[in-house]
């Protein structure tokens, strides 16, 4: 046993590694075994990472666009209103602005708030409802907002 | 969260946590906006009305505070972006950091008037 694992330490100190000579194996530190037969790792996190840099990027132009268009231009909040957000619904534009933005913003927030979440949750329990509420809270606004923007009805009346 | 921690402090430290404090609000009032939005699905007397809490002068303020959160979270945003893409922006990240507040005050100025117009014409008069 021990002179096959350290070949070196049995006197044939000048002796090369080779196929007569071949050099101790070492254990490959998170190999396989029959209680974790495929590695449970993925790359969520690091998509999760660029997920938020690239919506990121895009959000700065469609939020900005957003309140400069509610907020700042034309009157300020006062000409916000029922016919205002149909005159915008009326053309496919602003329909797929909006969709991409709740979309995108949703999914931005809710990735930020997993992370919150992890960081300062400590108990395990805690941590996994908290994020239960998340997802429900995230899931629920994200398909009313769409349903909303799908069939919006100006005479609705 | 144990108490009493303080990591490194300065630039990098603050401007992750106000980006960290102006995600959170942000994602809260966004799940409240499409709440509110969803009201133009039941009449457009339901919508007016919510959005007539938005024109009172105590909820135009808090827009001037959205505002302000959504534009530090956007430039600080971009700046992270700077700092883990480009190779030379964790050198410059604090000069980064403080042209965001420039930029920052620059446009919070800029849009005090045409966000609280209505409640300086409401207070005021026009």
């Amino acid at each position: 046993m021990s002179a096959e694992t350290t070949p070196a330490a049995a006197g044939t100190v000048d002796a090369p590694y080779g196929v007569d000579n071949p050099a101790p194996v070492i254990e490959a530190p998170r190999k396989r075994t029959k209680k974790t037969p495929k590695s449970t790792r993925t790359n969520f996190e690091l998509y999760g990472w660029l997920f938020m840099r690239l919506s990121g990027i895009v959000l700065v132009v469609l939020v900005l666009g957003h309140l400069l268009i509610q907020l700042v231009l034309d009157g300020g909040v006062s000409k916000v209103g029922f016919a205002f957000v149909a005159g915008r619904w009326a053309s496919p534009f602003w329909q797929a602005w909006d969709l991409i933005m709740l979309w995108l913003a949703m999914l931005h927030g809710a990735n930020g708030l997993r992370t919150v979440i992890n960081d300062y949750a400590e108990r395990d329990t805690t941590r996994f409802w908290l994020k239960m509420l998340l997802y429900t809270a995230t899931v629920f606004t994200v398909l009313l907002g769409s349903l909303v923007i799908f069939t919006f009805d100006p005479n609705i009346r | 969260m144990p108490a009493g921690t303080l990591y490194r402090g300065r630039e990098g430290m603050w401007s992750w946590v106000a980006h960290r404090v102006t995600g959170v609000l942000i994602f809260f009032f966004l799940f409240v906006h499409v709440l509110d939005t969803a009201l133009v699905r039941v009449s457009p007397e339901a919508y007016d009305d919510v959005v007539a809490t938005y024109k009172t002068p105590v909820v135009n303020v808090m827009e001037y505070g959205l505002v302000a959160a959504i534009l530090f979270h956007a430039l600080n945003g971009l700046r992270v972006i700077a700092v883990d893409f480009w190779s030379k922006g964790p050198r410059y990240q604090k000069q980064m950091l403080w042209t965001v507040v420039g930029v920052w005050v620059v446009l919070m100025a800029g849009a005090f008037y045409p966000v609280l117009q209505h409640t300086l014409h409401t207070l005021f008069g026009s």
